[in-house]
C-alpha cells in the first residue's frame, strides 16, 4: 500500500515541475516586457535607467532556464516571490485568500456527493420509469445552466424574495449554502449520470442475479452486492469534478461577494502581476493534483484490484 | 420522447445559429445604441423585450450576444481540431521519443483545472476576446490530441493501412485517405459534447470582464452590466442567462444523440 502511494508520488512530481516550467515558460513569452508591468506596478516612470535596473532585478537578462531554476530554488524553499503590486509574500495572500475558496468548493464537493449519488441510484433503480425520466431531463438542464446565473436566480428567490438566506458576505454556516448549491449543480448533475450508469452496469452482472437467486433481502442487495460495486467508480471521478469547482467557485464567488481567490485572481490579471499569477496557478494545480492522489490511494485502499495492478 | 426531443433541439440550434447569423439585419436596433430617455423599459411594441439602464434595445442586443457567443465557440472549435489532430497525428505516426515528448505536454495541460488555466493564460496574454478563445482552446486541445493519436495508433496497424504503406502511400496520403475520415466520427461526438462546456466558459469569462469590452453585446457582459439594478430589473439578469440556457442546453441533447447514433459505448457528458 504504501509501495502503491510512493510510486504514485514519485510519478507526480516530474509532472509538477514540468507543469510550472511551463507556467513560468508561458509568462515570460506572452505579450509585453514584463520590467515595464514591474515598473508600472511599482509606479516609477519607465526611463531607461529603471528599465535596465529592473531587469538586472528581475534577472530578465538571464535565459529563462537560468530564470526558472533561480524561481525553482526559491519556491522549494517556500518563497513565491512578492507580489510587485501589494509587496507583499505572494504564498501569504494567496494562504489568506485560499480558504474561502477551498470551503465553497469542498462545500460544493459534498453537496455534489449527496445529491448526485442518491438520485443516481433511484434512477437506476427505476431505470425507463418516471424517476429515471425526470432526472435524465433535470441533468439536462443542469449541465446547460451557467453557474453564476444560477447564482442570481438563487438570489432572487431565495434572498430578495423569499428572504431565507443572506445574498452576499461569508459570516456565518447559511452564507455558503446558495454559493454552494451554484457551484455544485453541474457537478451533481454529471455524477447523477455517472452513478446511473455505474449502478445499471452492476446491476446486470452475472453474481447479482446469483445474489438475487439466493433470496436474499432487496436491502441487503443493494446496499451490499450494488452500492459497494457501483460507486467507487463514479466516486474517483469526484476529483475530476474537484477542479471544474475549483474553477466554477471563482466565477461563483464574484456573485456572492465570497472573499476567496477568484477576485484575488482577477486583480492579478488586470494588474499583469506576474509572481502572483505564477503563484496562484501553481498552487491551485498543486491542490488539485494532491486532492486526486489522496483520491486514488484512497480508491486503490478500497479495490485492491487497482493496487496491484502492475506491482509484480 | 427523443422523437420530439431531438428534432425541437435541432429546431432551436438551427434558429439560433439563424439569429447569430443574421443579426445585422434582423435586430430592430443598433445594439450599443443608447437612448438614456427610454431606459429600463418593460417589454413594449416598440422594445419586444424592453431596454437595459442605457436605454439600449434588449432583443437587439440578445441577437448580437448570439453571434459574439456562436463566433468565440467557433473559433474555439477550429483552433482545438486544428491543434488536437495536429499534434495526435504526429505523437501517433512518429511514435517513440516525439510521441512520448508530446504526451507527457498533454499530461501537463491536463493536469490543471481548465478555467485555472484559461485564467492563468488571460493573464499571461492580455484580456480581450481573442485571448479568451485562445485560452479556453489551450485548456482543451490535450484532450483532442490524446483521442487523436488512440485513433491513429489503433489504426496504424490494421491491413488497409499497412497494404496502402506497402503499396508506396506517402504518410501524408494515408492521413488524408484513411487517418482523417476514421477520425470525423469520434471527433464529432467529442467536440458537440463540448460546445456547450465551451459557451459556458466564454461567458463565464466575460461576466468576470475579461472577454469583450463592455459596449458590446455579449451575454455574460450583459449580466455582468445589470448587476446594479438586479434588484429592480430582474429581467435585464434574467434574459442574458435564459438565452445562454437555451443555447447550451440545445447543444448538449444535439451532441447526446450524436453520440447515441455515432458511438453508443461512450460514457454521457464526462468532463
Amino acid at each position: 500500500m504504501l509501495r502503491f502511494a510512493l510510486r504514485r508520488l514519485a510519478s507526480l512530481l516530474p509532472l509538477l515541475l514540468l507543469v510550472s516550467f511551463g507556467f513560468f515558460a508561458m509568462l515570460r513569452l506572452g505579450r509585453g516586457d514584463p520590467a515595464l508591468d514591474y515598473l508600472r506596478l511599482a509606479q516609477i516612470p519607465p526611463t531607461d535607467a529603471a528599465l535596465a535596473l529592473a531587469r538586472a532585478e528581475l534577472g530578465l537578462d538571464r535565459s529563462i532556464l537560468a530564470q526558472y531554476l533561480a524561481w525553482l530554488a526559491e519556491a522549494l524553499r517556500g518563497n513565491l516571490g512578492e507580489s510587485w503590486f501589494t509587496r507583499r509574500p505572494v504564498l501569504e495572500e494567496i494562504a489568506h485568500y485560499l480558504p474561502a475558496t477551498l470551503q465553497l468548493a469542498g462545500t460544493a464537493m459534498l453537496v455534489t456527493i449527496a445529491v448526485g449519488v442518491p438520485l443516481g441510484l433511484w434512477a437506476a433503480l427505476n431505470r425507463d420509469r418516471w424517476p429515471d425520466h425526470l432526472t435524465r431531463a433535470i441533468s439536462f438542464l443542469g449541465v446547460s445552466l451557467p453557474n453564476f446565473w444560477l447564482g442570481f436566480l438563487f438570489v432572487l428567490v431565495f434572498a430578495v424574495t423569499l428572504g431565507w438566506l443572506p445574498a452576499i458576505g461569508r459570516d456565518g454556516p447559511s452564507s455558503i449554502i446558495l454559493p454552494a448549491l451554484a457551484t455544485a449543480t453541474m457537478s451533481a448533475c454529471v455524477m447523477l449520470r455517472l452513478v446511473r450508469a455505474s449502478v445499471l452496469g452492476v446491476l446486470g452482472e452475472p453474481h447479482l442475479r446469483f445474489a438475487r437467486a439466493r433470496g436474499l433481502p432487496r436491502r441487503t442487495l443493494i446496499g451490499r452486492h450494488v452500492m459497494l460495486n457501483a460507486l467507487l467508480p463514479p466516486l474517483t471521478a469526484i476529483g475530476l469534478h474537484l477542479g471544474e469547482l475549483m474553477g466554477g467557485a471563482m466565477v461563483v464567488e464574484s456573485v456572492f461577494g465570497w472573499p476567496g481567490l477568484g477576485r484575488y485572481a482577477l486583480t492579478a490579471i488586470a494588474n499583469r502581476d506576474y509572481p502572483v499569477l505564477q503563484g496562484f496557478v501553481l498552487v491551485m494545480t498543486t491542490v488539485f493534483v494532491l486532492c486526486n492522489l489522496v483520491i486514488d490511494i484512497a480508491y486503490a485502499w478500497l479495490d485492491p484490484r487497482i493496487r496491484l495492478e502492475g506491482a509484480a | 420522447m427523443k422523437r420530439f426531443v431531438i428534432p425541437a433541439a435541432a429546431g432551436l440550434v438551427a434558429l439560433l445559429l439563424l439569429a447569430a447569423a443574421l443579426a445585422p439585419w434582423i435586430a430592430p436596433y443598433d445594439p450599443t445604441l443608447t437612448d438614456l430617455a427610454s431606459r429600463l423599459q418593460p417589454p413594449s411594441a416598440e422594445h419586444w423585450l424592453g431596454t437595459d439602464h442605457l436605454g439600449r434595445d434588449m432583443l437587439s442586443r440578445l441577437l448580437w450576444g448570439a453571434r459574439a457567443s456562436f463566433g468565440a465557440v467557433g473559433m474555439i472549435l477550429v483552433l482545438v481540431l486544428v491543434f488536437g489532430c495536429a499534434v495526435g497525428m504526429v505523437a501517433g505516426l512518429a511514435g517513440g521519443v516525439v510521441d512520448a515528448v508530446l504526451m507527457r505536454i498533454c499530461d501537463a495541460f491536463m493536469t490543471v483545472p481548465t478555467l485555472v488555466l484559461a485564467l492563468f493564460m488571460i493573464g499571461a496574454l492580455g484580456t480581450g476576446i481573442a485571448n479568451v478563445v485562445v485560452a479556453i482552446a489551450l485548456s482543451h486541445w490535450a484532450w483532442y490530441a490524446r483521442l487523436v493519436r488512440g485513433v491513429t495508433l489503433s489504426l496504424r496497424s490494421r491491413d488497409h493501412v499497412a497494404a496502402a504503406r506497402i503499396a508506396g502511400l506517402s504518410r501524408l496520403a494515408i492521413a488524408r485517405r484513411h487517418l482523417l475520415p476514421a477520425l470525423a466520427g469520434p471527433l464529432a461526438v467529442l467536440a458537440s459534447l463540448d460546445l456547450g462546456h465551451w459557451m459556458l466558459h466564454v461567458a463565464g469569462l466575460s461576466f468576470l470582464g475579461l472577454g469583450l469590452a463592455p459596449p458590446a453585446a455579449e451575454w455574460g457582459i450583459m449580466i455582468n452590466d445589470a448587476r446594479p439594478f438586479f434588484r429592480s430589473a430582474p429581467l435585464l439578469v434574467l434574459l442574458p442567462g435564459a438565452a445562454i440556457l437555451l443555447t447550451v442546453l440545445g447543444c448538449n441533447l444535439l451532441g447526446d444523440a450524436l453520440r447515441d447514433r455515432l458511438d453508443p459505448g461512450m460514457p454521457d457528458h464526462l468532463h
